[in-house]
């Protein structure tokens, strides 16, 4: 070969990229699709493309480190004889025991308690654990009703009706073999050891006519005190609001494509739903139209991670959000003093997302004893107190500068967009400009 | 015998009473009448009383109960039972979908008809039914036993786990995982003694007995044209 020749250096393309490439022999030699746990990793619009405009001339701020900016809220005003009052406006999001170890539900239990929010169930039942240690706890009603008992219903603070997720709107729970231990096998009726996998709809409701009884229900059971969350995934926000309205639920959940799940397909998790961006102002819009705004609260999830997302969303319109993925990050998860480990699993701190297979350093998403004991519940539980201490006062922080006194007083007006997609998604103006992409006009 | 008036109380009228009784109360018989095809009648009651409903009821009668007998002389609509506890709902007439429902324990009997997807995902409540069933019955059901005097629809016991389906007359379709399984002495025996807690004169040795292949536990890529 003549090297003197130039040549063009080794082109990889865009298409089939290195990933893309490792996918394509890992099914061929593996002949099952590609599970993993945590929400969409591809590049979204998300609340980084907003800014907050703050005040000056034109707005007045409040002092920084004096003037009262209120962070409480109360949920499930509709109905409910017994709404839920929280200190702050972000949750725990639901998460099972099962795909967690009891540990980890106790430190979320603990530090959700500590600083002043609530956590909650989900696919799998109720730990003594998670109730012990939750001042606040949502009791999760899913398809597969595991460990679904009118005791433990009777036990929570309030009930989440699941409709979906936002990393599977429209996908079951999923929960494989290495994590059915004999105490989860024995929570849920099952075989210890088979894969798990969940019905994607309610067994004996279909529709939100249905939907509306089955509340009913729920409300009869409970004496009409305990408010009622419906939790959707986010693909049509608009209608399905609208109609978790007309079923009558107090409290609307609403989880874009970057919450985490425990175990999907990864074709799942990254090609179904909804940016979290983009399902906001459906959904508010859904509430305003009927009335309903601020009287039916909204819950949003996927991908809130500091301060200034909560803020965000809600200057969108939320009346709170909630944290899954963020909050076992406090908790421990990936974290890289564990590198030699995660890297002994054939990943990196940061990118571990093998959830499913209960071999999780941190001791949070497994059901192996040696593992799950690593996690101490109280100084994790601790850590996320923290962690949502901080968020909160992020976010007050920013409100301040805006001139608000409670956080529920921000406003789509104090927000700009720094790209035409969040412009468009959330209906506030392109930075510098009065455009909103979608509202006519420029 | 106390008697309860559905179309003066209401619904939370009636269930409020029978949640308030105290423990110790000898009201224990209680007679609903005029129920007008109401939902959530008698659902979570928690305490051994027996409660005889006049007439037809809506959506989930009897749903999540502990310890009563609920007696429907009636039809019932969709989820009678649905994750019942303890205790037993007897429906007298016919009842809609999702019979017995992810129901964990206690004795469902069902004289007529229950239509399609009878005991969904139960698990280990014992569901007797004197007539047919329709179609995905005992879809996903995980544990507990499905007795049918007559036949049962289209893809019985699909993706079904360790329930145990006894047919008396002819099944449509087995649905994923589904297979007709031996019966021997024991089933035989369980199978009498759940037609004799239902009332049922029907001869043990006329059924047959379904339950999971277990070929669909784990998942095997050679098994996916299963579902």
């Amino acid at each position: 070969m003549d090297t003197n020749i130039p040549r063009t250096v080794p082109r990889k393309s865009a298409t089939f990229d290195d990933y893309t490439l490792s996918e394509i022999r890992r099914a061929a030699t593996t002949g099952i699709y590609d599970i993993r746990g945590a929400g969409a990793k591809r590049k979204l619009p998300h609340f980084d493309d907003l800014l907050f405009l703050g005040a000056s001339i034109s707005r007045y701020p409040l002092e920084g480190y004096r003037e009262k900016c209120g962070t409480d809220v109360l949920l499930g005003t509709r109905f409910a004889k017994k709404p839920i009052a929280l200190k702050i406006p972000i949750t725990i999001a639901g998460m099972s025991f099962g795909s967690l170890s009891a540990q980890a539900k106790e430190a979320l239990g603990r530090g959700a308690s500590m600083a002043g929010t609530s956590t909650t169930t989900g696919d799998g039942g109720m730990t003594p654990e998670e109730r012990g240690q939750s001042r606040h706890l949502v009791y999760q009603y899913l398809p597969s009703r595991y460990g679904m008992n009118p005791d433990d219903l009777r036990k929570a603070d309030a009930i989440e009706v699941v409709v979906g997720q936002g990393a599977k709107p429209g996908g079951g729970g999923m929960l494989l073999g290495q994590k059915i231990s004999d105490r989860v096998a024995q929570m849920r009726c099952l075989p210890k050891g088979i894969d798990q996998r969940s019905a994607c709809r309610h067994p004996d409701w279909t529709g939100p006519d249905d939907l509306e009884i089955k509340i009913h229900e729920l409300r009869e059971i409970t004496s009409w005190e305990k408010p009622i969350y419906v939790k959707v995934g986010g693909t049509r926000p608009y209608y399905d609001v609208a109609l978790a309205v007309k079923s009558g639920a107090d409290v609307v959940v609403l989880d874009g494509m970057q919450g985490g799940t425990a175990a999907t397909q990864e074709v799942f998790i990254e090609h179904v739903g909804l940016p979290t961006l983009a399902c906001i102002r459906p959904a508010v819009k859904a509430l305003q139209d009927l009335g309903m705004h601020r009287k039916v609260q909204l819950i949003i999830s996927g991908g809130i991670r500091n301060g200034a997302d909560v803020a965000k969303a809600m200057a969108l319109g939320a009346d709170a959000v909630a944290i899954g993925t963020a909050a076992l990050v406090a908790l421990g998860d990936n974290d890289p003093h564990l590198e030699e480990e995660y890297r002994a699993l054939g990943t990196t701190a940061g990118a571990y997302d093998d959830w499913h297979e209960g071999r999780d350093p941190a001791g949070i998403t497994t059901q192996d004893p040696d593992l799950a004991k690593r996690l101490d519940p109280v100084k994790a539980g601790r850590r996320l107190s923290n962690y949502l201490k901080v968020m909160t006062l992020e976010a007050q922080t920013v409100a301040r500068a805006c001139g608000k006194s409670h956080l529920h007083n921000l406003e789509p007006e104090d927000l700009c967009a720094l790209t035409v997609e969040a412009a468009a998604m959330a209906g506030v103006p392109l930075a510098g400009t009065n455009w909103i992409p979608g509202r006519g006009g420029y | 015998m106390s008697e309860i008036d559905l179309k003066k109380e209401g619904v939370t009228g009636v269930n409020q009473r029978l949640y308030k009784l105290p423990k110790d109360s000898n009201e224990r018989h209680w007679v609903i009448r005029n129920p007008m095809g109401q939902h959530a009648i008698a659902c979570g009651l928690d305490a051994p009383l027996t409660v005889e409903i006049q007439g037809h009821v809506g959506f989930y009668c009897g749903g999540m109960n502990k310890h009563a007998d609920i007696i429907v002389h009636g039809h019932a609509g969709v989820g009678v039972a649905e994750n019942m506890m303890s205790g037993t709902v007897w429906v007298k007439g016919n009842a809609s979908e999702s019979a017995g429902a992810t129901a964990n324990g206690g004795l469902l009997v069902i004289d007529g008809d229950a239509s399609s997807r009878c005991g969904i995902s139960m698990k280990g409540v014992d569901i007797v039914v004197g007539g047919s069933i329709g179609h995905m019955s005992a879809f996903m059901a995980q544990r507990g036993n499905l007795v049918v005097c007559g036949d049962a629809g289209d893809a019985l016991g699909d993706s079904i786990y360790e329930a145990r389906l006894y047919v008396k007359g002819k099944v449509a379709s087995l649905g994923a995982d589904c297979i007709e399984k031996e019966m021997r002495a024991e089933h035989l025996e369980d199978l009498a003694k759940l037609l004799e807690r239902a009332k049922r004169n029907d001869r043990p040795q006329d059924f047959r007995r379904y339950g999971s292949a277990r070929k669909l536990y784990n998942f095997n890529v050679d098994h996916a044209d299963a579902y």
